[in-house]
C-alpha cells in the first residue's frame, strides 16, 4: 500500500503489541466458559432447528432442559439422543418440539457418540463448505462488477416478504450489499424467532427461514445482473453465535459483529458478549463471512474530533479479537464513520485524514465506512451535500465497504426513492473522482497529515491506559463511549457457564482445527 | 393575516413536491404524475425530472402553486413547549445561571408497561434520532428505573434523591390502562400532598401534552418530542418557580 501520511511503522506495531497483551487475559476467560447462546449455536450446526406449540425454539428447549447439566456441552445430550433414539435430526426436532427432555435420557456409549458427532460435524462441514464455495465461484465469475467501494443499502420493511422487494429493487439500482435491519430490540431476545416473519418494528427478524428467503432472492438478483449481491444480517447481541450459524447456514456473506458494542450500547453483560463473540467470528472465519465492526457508534455518543482515538484503539482491539478467533484480515470490516460537526472548519480535512489513516494502518482490511447521521438534520438538500461529501472521502481513501448516505436520515427509514437517489449520487462521485486518489499526495506537515499522526498517538496513549486497567476494568470505568458497564451487570450473565472438564463440543474442536487455533 | 408559500412572490403558492409512482418511467408516468399533482389542488402542475428506478417504479420531481391559504393568526399549538427549545448546551448554560446546581429528574415505566424505548429515548446517554439523552446532560442528574415500577416506588424514589421533575413513560395504550395508571400516579402524589413537590410529565406515543395537562400532569410529550423539548420544560418551569417563590 502507497502511504501519503507517513504514519511511523513503530507506532502501529506498538499499538497492536498492546492490543495483544490487552486481549490476551479476555480470552483466557473466554476459554474456560461457554454460554446458552453458544450452546444453541452448536446445536443448530448440528441441526438442531424448529419450534414447540408455542414458538419456543428446539435449541432453546434443549438448552433449558439442561439448565444444570451445560457444563458438560449441551451437545452431548442432543448426540446422545439420536444415537439411542435412532432417529434422524428432523426426526429428534420434531420429537423434543412435541416435549422429549433429552437430559432425561441416560448417556450411552460414548465412542458411538463420538461417532455421531463427527458425522454431524462433517454434514455442517460439506454445508458451509458449499456455501463458500459457491460465493467464490461467482465473485471469480462476475468479478469487476461490483462497486469499489462497495455500494451497501439497507431494507427494512419488517416484513420479509416486502423486504425482498426492497431488496431487488436495491440490487436493480446498482447495489453490491443489502443488509436487512433487525426489529427494534431483537438484539435482547435470548432466543432466535422461528420461521419467516411479517411483523416487525423498524426491521424484520433475523430468522433462519427469513435468511434463506431472501438469500434465494438475491441469488436471483445475481443472476439477473450479473454482479455479486452480500447479504448481511446482525450477529450480535444475546444471540450473537446464534446468528452467526444461521449465516453460515444460509449463506450470508456479511454480519454485524463487534466484540464491545453490545457490552456498551445494549447493556448486555461483558463475560457473556466477550464468550459469544468468539464462537461467532470462529464460525463467520470458517462461513468466510465478513464481519462489520461497530466503531461508528462512539461517535454516536463522543464528539467525533475529541474522541477519534477511540475509533482507532476500537479497531485495533477488534482486529486482535478477530483473529484470536480465527478470522483474516480480509475478513474484517472495520468500521468508522463520517461524523464531525458540519459546522467546524476544515473538518472536512479531519475526516479524509481520518479515513486514510484507516486504511493505511489495516491495509488489508475491507474498511466499513459509516455515512454521517449524528449532523443530519431533516433538512434534506443539506443532507445530500453531507452525504457527496461523504462519499468523496470514501472513493479518495479506498474504503471498502461503504454504507450509503440516506438524505431522509433522521426522519424516516427510507423510501425507495432515498435509495435511488443515494445511489445515483454515490455514482456520480465516485464514478466523477475515479482515478483522484492516484493523483494527489498530502502536504508534509500540513493538517491532514499533523491530525492523523495525532490520532495514532491519541490511541496509542489510550490503550497503554487500557493495558493498565485491563479491558473490564477500562469498561466499567466508562473509557469507551463514555459507558459506564460494570463486570457483573448486564443481561445475559445468567447465561454464562464455565466449563466443565469434560465439556464436549466437537465443533469447536473441528473449528479451531481448522482455523489454526489453539487448544 | 392570510398566508401561503413563498417561491418569488408574495403568496405565489409555489410548492416542490417529489415522490415514487408504481409504474414504469415514460411519457404516461410523466402524464400520471402530472394529473396526481393537480388533484392535489395544485395548479400549474409541471413535472421538471424523472427517472426510472427498480423494475416498474419511477421517481419524480414536480412543482405546481397553490391556492390553499392558511389564516396565521388562528394558528394554535398544543406542545408543551414554545418555540424556542434549548439545545443540550443551551440547557446546561441556562441551569448553571439561573438555579445554581443540578437539576434531578427520576424516570420509569410504570404499571404493568415493560416498554422502556419511550423512557430510554429520552433518559438514555445515546439518546434517539441524534438527541441526547438527559443522562448525557451534564446538569442534569438523570435517574432511569426502568420498566414496570410500581406508582408508589416511583414516588419513594424521586424522594429519596430528592428529585425535581417526574418522567412517566406510558406505550401500552390497550383498554386506556395508561389513562388509569398516569390518575393513580397523581392521585397517591396528592394524598401524600406531594403533587407541588414535583413537576411531572407523562410521555408517550399516544400521549400529547392536552391529555397529560387534563389528567393533572404539569406537561406530556408524543411522539417527535425530544430529550431536548423535556428538559426545556423542566428547566423552564424550574426558573418560573424559583422566580414565585
Amino acid at each position: 500500500m502507497e502511504t501519503k501520511l507517513a504514519l511511523p511503522a513503530d507506532k502501529i506495531a506498538q499499538a497492536r503489541e498492546l492490543s495483544v497483551r490487552i486481549v490476551k487475559p479476555v480470552m483466557d476467560f473466554v476459554e474456560a466458559h461457554t454460554t446458552v447462546t453458544v450452546e444453541r449455536a452448536t446445536l443448530r450446526l448440528a441441526g438442531a432447528d424448529g419450534a414447540d406449540s408455542d414458538g419456543v425454539p428446539v435449541p432453546n428447549l434443549i438448552v433449558d432442559q439442561l439448565k444444570n447439566k451445560l457444563e458438560a456441552g449441551a451437545l452431548l445430550y442432543y448426540v446422545n439422543a439420536l444415537v439411542k433414539t435412532g432417529e434422524t435430526v428432523e426426526g429428534l426436532n420434531a420429537k423434543i418440539a412435541a416435549g422429549l427432555r433429552v437430559g432425561d435420557l441416560p448417556l450411552g456409549d460414548r465412542s458411538a457418540i463420538d461417532r455421531k458427532a463427527s458425522e454431524l460435524v462433517r454434514a455442517f462441514s460439506d454445508r458451509v463448505t458449499r456455501n463458500r464455495q459457491h460465493r467464490e465461484a461467482k465473485l471469480v465469475e462476475f468479478e469487476g462488477k461490483n462497486h469499489s467501494p462497495m455500494l451497501y443499502l439497507i431494507v427494512a420493511t419488517g416484513n420479509i416478504f416486502e423486504d425482498v422487494k426492497q431488496a431487488q429493487a436495491a440490487a436493480e439500482q446498482g447495489a453490491d450489499v443489502v443488509a436487512v435491519i433487525r426489529t427494534t430490540a431483537q438484539s435482547l431476545l435470548d432466543y432466535v424467532p422461528y420461521g419467516a416473519t411479517t411483523e416487525g418494528f423498524g426491521g424484520t427478524y433475523a430468522t433462519q427461514e427469513n435468511f434463506r428467503i431472501m438469500r434465494a432472492a438475491l441469488d436471483e438478483a445475481v443472476e439477473k445482473h450479473g454482479r455479486y449481491i452480500y447479504l448481511t444480517n446482525y450477529a450480535s447481541g444475546l444471540c450473537m453465535p446464534e446468528i452467526a450459524a444461521m449465516g453460515a447456514l444460509e449463506r450470508l456473506d456479511m454480519m454485524l459483529n463487534d466484540s464491545m458494542y453490545g457490552i456498551l450500547f445494549r447493556d448486555i453483560n461483558m463475560y457473556r458478549t466477550f464468550v459469544d463473540q468468539k464462537f461467532s467470528r470462529m464460525i463467520n472465519a470458517f462461513a468466510g463471512v465478513i464481519i462489520n465492526t461497530g466503531e461508528d457508534n462512539y461517535l454516536t455518543t463522543s464528539d467525533a474530533v475529541e474522541k477519534a482515538y477511540t475509533v482507532l484503539a476500537s479497531q485495533f482491539l477488534n482486529e486482535r479479537f478477530a483473529y484470536a478467533a480465527g478470522l483474516p484480515a480480509k475478513l474484517m470490516g472495520l468500521g468508522h464513520a463520517f461524523e464531525m460537526d458540519p459546522e467546524i472548519k476544515n473538518g472536512f480535512l479531519l475526516e479524509l485524514a481520518q479515513a486514510q489513516m484507516a486504511r493505511e494502518i489495516f491495509p488489508e482490511a475491507p474498511l466499513k465506512y459509516m455515512p454521517p447521521t449524528k449532523f443530519m438534520t431533516g433538512d434534506i438538500f443539506k443532507g445530500v451535500v453531507q452525504n457527496a461529501l461523504f462519499n468523496f472521502v470514501s472513493q479518495a481513501t479506498g474504503q471498502g465497504i461503504h454504507l450509503l448516505g440516506m438524505l431522509t436520515e433522521a426522519i424516516h427509514t427510507p423510501y425507495m426513492q432515498d435509495r435511488s437517489l443515494a445511489l445515483e449520487n454515490a455514482k456520480y462521485v465516485m464514478n466523477n473522482m475515479a482515478d483522484l486518489a492516484g493523483e494527489i499526495e498530502f502536504k508534509q506537515g500540513g493538517i491532514i497529515m499533523n491530525r492523523a499522526h495525532q490520532v495514532l498517538d491519541e490511541a496509542v496513549a489510550f490503550l497503554q491506559k487500557i493495558e493498565q486497567l485491563g479491558l473490564m476494568d477500562a469498561m466499567e470505568k466508562g473509557e469507551f463511549a463514555e459507558i459506564k458497564r460494570p463486570r457483573d451487570m448486564g443481561k445475559g450473565l445468567d447465561g454464562l457457564v464455565k466449563k466443565g472438564p469434560e465439556y464436549f463440543n466437537p465443533f469447536e474442536g473441528y473449528l479451531k482445527a481448522e482455523l489454526g487455533l489453539e487448544g | 393575516m392570510i398566508i401561503r408559500p413563498y417561491g418569488d412572490t408574495l403568496n405565489d403558492g409555489a410548492v416542490q413536491l417529489s415522490f415514487t409512482l408504481p409504474v414504469p418511467d415514460g411519457p404516461r408516468g410523466r402524464e400520471a404524475a402530472r394529473v396526481f399533482v393537480e388533484k392535489l389542488g395544485f395548479k400549474h402542475a409541471e413535472i421538471v425530472h424523472s427517472h426510472a428506478m427498480a423494475d416498474g417504479f419511477s421517481f419524480y420531481v414536480a412543482y405546481g402553486k397553490t391556492e390553499t391559504s392558511v389564516d396565521f393568526d388562528t394558528i394554535q399549538i398544543e406542545e408543551a413547549t414554545g418555540e424556542k427549545i434549548y439545545t443540550m448546551g443551551e440547557a446546561c448554560e441556562v441551569i448553571r445561571e439561573n438555579l445554581g446546581r443540578k437539576v434531578v429528574i427520576v424516570g420509569a415505566c410504570t404499571g404493568f408497561d415493560a416498554h422502556t424505548v419511550g423512557i430510554d429515548a429520552i433518559m438514555n446517554m445515546k439518546g434517539y434520532n441524534h438527541h441526547y439523552g438527559l443522562e448525557r446532560y451534564q446538569e442534569i442528574e438523570a435517574h432511569n428505573l426502568g420498566a414496570q415500577v410500581p406508582n408508589d416506588k416511583l414516588i419513594d424514589y424521586a424522594l429519596k434523591v430528592n428529585a425535581d421533575a417526574i418522567l412517566v413513560s406510558q406505550i401500552v395504550t390497550q383498554k386506556d390502562v395508561h389513562i388509569q395508571n398516569m390518575t393513580e400516579l397523581i392521585e397517591l402524589l396528592q394524598a401524600r400532598g406531594l403533587r407541588e413537590r414535583f413537576i411531572v410529565i407523562a410521555g408517550g406515543t399516544r400521549i400529547g401534552n392536552k391529555l397529560a395537562v387534563e389528567l393533572g400532569y404539569d406537561g406530556g410529550f408524543g411522539k417527535g418530542s425530544y430529550a431536548d423539548h423535556v428538559a426545556t420544560f423542566i428547566v423552564d418551569r424550574l426558573i418560573e418557580r424559583k422566580h414565585n417563590a
